[in-house]
C-alpha cells in the first residue's frame, strides 16, 4: 500500500474548477484552512474506475504562478511541493474554460512547463458552443501533448472520461517518477503560443451577439443597473422576513413541544428546569432563525454562481470609492449581513491588504442575522403594529432604519478609518466579469448545507454553553424567602457592577445582565433575558408569558430604544472576533475593533435614550 | 488618446502603457488578464458615478472590469472597422 495519492484541479479563476470539483466527489467533501494561512481547502475523494480512490483537491484559482494573492501563493506552493505537511499532487488537472480559450491556456502552459503527468479539462464547452464556438479536443490535444477531455460539469458531462484520464496518469506517474521539466517562456511568449494554439483549435467561430453581452447590456447600464440591483437587494430582504416566517413559527412550534414533553416526562427538579427554562429556552429561541440565514445564503450562492454578484460589485464600486473602498468590498459586506464570519472569511479575495483591514474592520456593522431575534423581539414588544399612510407598517420601518443605521455607521466609520489608521493609496479594483451561467441545484445545495451546518454547530456548542452556564450563575445560590433570585444569584451580583457603568444610557440591571453572555453571540441576549425572567418570575403563570410581554411590562421605550441601538454597533460575538483575530494575523486589529464599535454602541445608545427622554416618549 | 477618453463600443489598440502609473500588484493583475501593449479592448459600459467609473472593458474573449485611473495610464488608437 503507497501513501494516500493526490490529484489537484488547477486553473484561472471562473474555470468553472469548482463547479468540476463538486461534481467530481459529489458531497464527499472536506473543507478547512490551510494551516498557517487563512485560504480555505477544499478535500474530496475521487474513485478512479478501479475502484481505487485519490484525494482530490480544488486548488484556488490562479492566473500564474508568480502572483501576489495570498490564494496564488497557495497554489504555487502546493503545485511545487513546497506547502508544509501537503503531499506534492502526483496528477495535475488543470481546468480551462472552453469559451475563453486563449486567456486560459496561458496559465496551463506554465503548469505544462513542469512535466508532470498533466490532463487539461476542457470545461464548459456547451457555453463556447452557445457562443458559436466550435473546439477541436484532439488538435488541443496534439499542440498541449497531453490528453484533452470536454466537459461541462453542471450537466455531468465528460466526467466519466476525465476520471479515467486522472486514472492513466495516475499509473504513469508510478511507473514514471521523474519530471520532463520544459523550457521556461516569458509571460508574453507564453500569451503568444496561447493565440497560436486557441487558433488552431477553433474549428469555426459565428459571430453571434453572445448572451453574457446582451444581458450585461441591460444589468450594467449606466441607468438601469443600479435600480434593478437596488430593486434585487430589496427583494431579498423581504423574503429573508417573508418567506421565514411559516418555518420559524414551525420551528418555535416544535420547540414548545419539546417543552411541554419535558415538563410533562421528566420530574420537576433540577433536571427539568435545566432543560427547559436553560436548554430549550435558551437555544431554542436562537434555532428558530435559521430560515432566515438560510434564505438569505441561497440569494448570495445564487448570486454568486450565476456570475452577477461581480457586475453588482460593478455597480457598487463608485459608491465604496467614496468611503476608500472599492467594489470588491461589497460582496464581503453583503454577506455579512447574513453573518460577518463567511463576510470576513470573503476579504480574502481583496487583494489591497488596508482595503481588506477596513472591510473586515466594518463587516460587523452590517446587520446580521444574530441581530434580529434581538430586533425581532424587542420591537414586537414596544413598537406598535400600526400602518402608516401607503401601506408601510411601523414595525418594518423601525427595522429598516436599525438597517439603515448599521449601513450609515459602517460607512462612516471607513471613512474615518481609511483617513486615520488604514490610511494607504487608493484602492483599486480590477476584476473579471464572468459568463452568466445557470446555477446547479445540488452545487446550491452543497453550499446551503454547509453554511447552516457552520450555525447549528455554533448554537450547539457556544449558545448552549453560555446558555447553561448563565442559568446555573442564575440559580445558585438560591435566594432567602421572599428574596429575588436574580439578586441573589452570582449572575445577578456581576450585573449589578456592570450596571453601573450603563446606567447613563438607561440601562437596568437586567439589561446589563443580558449585555454579559451576549458578548459570545448577540442573539444570545434574547435567550438571557429568557431565562433571566423565567428564573425571575415565582409562579408558573408569570413564567408562561411570553418574553415579549415580560419586557413590555418592565422596560420603558427610551430603555428598549436604547437597547437597539446599542445592538446596531456592539462587536458581541466571539466567533467574529476569533475569525477577526485569524484574518489578521494577531490580537491587534481584533481589539481596536472591539474598542471602537463599544464607543460608537455607548455614544449611539445613550444619545437615543436621552433624545427618546426629551421627545417624551 | 488614453483608455478613458475611448468612446463606447469602439475597438481600439492598446499601443503603449504607463507601468509606474500604477501599483506593481496591480501592474501584475492587469497583465495577467492580457491588458498590455499590443491587446485590441473596446469598453462595453461604464458606471454613473465621476463620469464613468469604473469601466467594463471588453478583451479577447473576457470582460474585466478596471478604474478610469488604470485607463489613463493607457494609451490607444481607435481601430477602423
Amino acid at each position: 500500500m503507497s501513501t494516500k495519492r493526490v490529484a489537484a484541479l488547477v486553473g484561472n479563476p471562473n474555470s468553472g474548477k469548482s463547479a468540476l470539483f463538486n461534481a467530481l466527489t459529489g458531497a464527499r467533501q472536506k473543507i478547512a484552512n490551510y494551516p498557517g494561512v487563512t485560504v480555505e481547502r477544499k478535500a474530496g475523494r475521487l474513485v478512479l474506475p478501479s475502484g481505487e480512490p485519490v484525494e482530490l483537491i480544488d486548488l484556488p484559482g490562479s492566473y500564474g504562478f508568480d502572483a501576489t494573492s495570498p490564494d496564488e501563493e497557495v497554489t504555487r506552493k502546493v503545485v511545487f511541493g513546497e506547502f508544509p505537511g501537503e503531499a506534492r499532487p502526483e496528477v495535475l488537472v488543470v481546468v480551462i474554460d472552453a469559451s475563453n480559450i486563449e486567456q486560459h491556456l496561458v496559465f496551463a502552459q506554465e503548469v505544462l512547463e513542469l512535466g508532470r503527468p498533466t490532463v487539461v479539462a476542457l470545461n464548459m464547452i456547451d457555453l463556447a458552443e452557445r457562443d458559436g464556438l466550435v473546439l477541436d479536443a484532439k488538435a488541443l490535444e496534439q499542440a498541449l501533448g497531453v490528453p484533452v477531455i470536454e466537459t461541462v460539469a453542471v450537466r455531468r458531462r465528460g466526467l466519466a472520461e476525465l476520471t479515467q484520464a486522472i486514472a492513466e496518469a495516475e499509473a504513469r506517474a508510478e511507473s514514471d517518477p521523474n519530471d520532463h521539466r520544459q523550457p521556461h517562456l516569458t509571460l508574453p511568449e507564453r500569451r503568444l503560443a496561447a493565440n497560436n494554439i486557441a487558433k488552431g483549435a477553433i474549428l469555426s467561430e459565428t459571430a453571434k451577439h453572445k448572451l453574457h453581452a446582451r444581458v450585461d447590456k441591460v444589468l450594467l447600464h449606466t441607468w438601469l443597473g443600479p435600480p434593478i440591483l437596488f430593486a434585487l437587494l430589496f427583494v431579498i430582504f423581504q423574503a429573508v422576513f417573508a418567506w421565514a416566517t411559516p418555518f420559524a413559527d414551525g420551528l418555535e412550534a416544535g420547540v414548545g413541544w419539546l417543552s411541554a414533553q419535558s415538563v410533562a416526562l421528566i420530574p420537576p427538579g433540577f433536571v427539568q428546569d435545566l432543560i427547559v427554562q436553560g436548554v430549550l429556552a435558551g437555544v431554542g429561541s436562537v434555532v428558530v432563525f435559521l430560515p432566515q440565514i438560510v434564505i438569505l445564503f441561497a440569494f448570495i450562492l445564487v448570486m454568486e454562481a450565476t456570475g452577477y454578484m461581480a457586475r453588482a460589485a460593478f455597480i457598487m464600486d463608485r459608491l465604496m470609492a467614496y468611503v476608500g473602498l472599492s467594489g470588491r468590498s461589497f460582496i464581503p459586506l453583503l454577506s455579512s449581513f447574513a453573518c460577518a464570519i463567511p463576510g470576513i472569511m470573503a476579504t480574502r479575495s481583496i487583494s489591497d491588504p488596508k482595503d481588506r483591514l477596513t472591510t473586515i474592520l466594518i463587516a460587523p456593522l452590517m446587520t446580521c442575522s444574530a441581530r434580529l431575534p434581538v430586533y425581532a423581539v424587542i420591537i414586537a414588544a414596544f413598537i406598535p403594529s400600526t400602518t402608516l399612510s401607503g401601506g408601510i407598517g411601523l414595525q418594518g420601518l423601525v427595522l429598516f432604519a436599525l438597517y439603515v443605521a448599521g449601513i450609515v455607521g459602517a460607512m462612516a466609520a471607513a471613512l474615518v478609518l481609511r483617513r486615520s489608521v488604514t490610511k494607504g493609496a487608493a484602492s483599486g479594483f480590477i476584476m473579471e466579469l464572468p459568463k452568466y451561467q445557470l446555477p446547479r441545484l445540488s452545487d446550491l445545495l452543497i453550499g446551503l448545507w454547509q453554511r447552516a451546518w457552520v450555525f447549528l454547530r455554533r448554537a450547539g456548542t457556544i449558545i448552549f454553553t453560555v446558555t447553561v452556564v448563565l442559568w446555573l450563575l442564575l440559580s445558585f445560590p438560591k435566594a432567602a424567602p421572599g428574596e429575588d433570585q436574580v439578586d441573589a444569584s452570582f449572575a445577578g451580583q456581576m450585573a449589578n457592577g456592570l450596571a453601573v457603568v450603563v446606567a447613563p444610557i438607561g440601562f437596568d440591571r437586567d439589561m446589563a445582565l443580558a449585555l454579559i453572555p451576549a458578548m459570545a453571540a448577540r442573539e444570545v441576549a434574547v435567550s438571557s433575558l429568557a431565562t433571566t425572567y423565567a428564573v425571575a418570575s415565582d409562579d408558573e403563570e408569570q413564567t408562561a408569558l411570553a418574553l415579549g410581554d415580560q419586557l413590555a411590562a418592565r422596560w420603558t421605550l427610551p430603555m428598549a430604544l436604547a437597547f437597539l441601538a446599542w445592538f446596531v454597533f456592539a462587536p458581541q460575538c466571539l466567533s467574529t472576533i476569533a475569525v477577526a483575530r485569524r484574518e489578521t494575523n494577531g490580537w491587534k486589529w481584533p481589539l481596536f475593533m472591539l474598542g471602537y464599535l463599544f464607543a460608537m454602541a455607548y455614544i449611539a445608545a445613550g444619545v437615543t435614550f436621552w433624545s427618546a427622554l426629551a421627545l417624551g416618549l | 488618446m488614453t483608455l478613458d477618453a475611448l468612446p463606447l463600443n469602439t475597438r481600439a489598440r492598446i499601443t503603449a502603457v504607463d507601468w509606474g502609473q500604477l501599483a506593481p500588484e496591480e501592474a501584475t493583475r492587469l497583465q495577467a488578464l492580457g491588458i498590455d501593449a499590443g491587446a485590441e479592448v473596446a469598453i462595453a459600459h461604464r458606471g454613473v458615478f465621476s463620469g464613468g467609473d469604473p469601466i467594463a472593458l471588453e478583451i479577447g474573449r473576457m470582460t474585466v472590469a478596471l478604474r478610469r485611473a488604470h485607463a489613463s495610464a493607457m494609451e490607444v488608437e481607435a481601430l477602423t472597422a
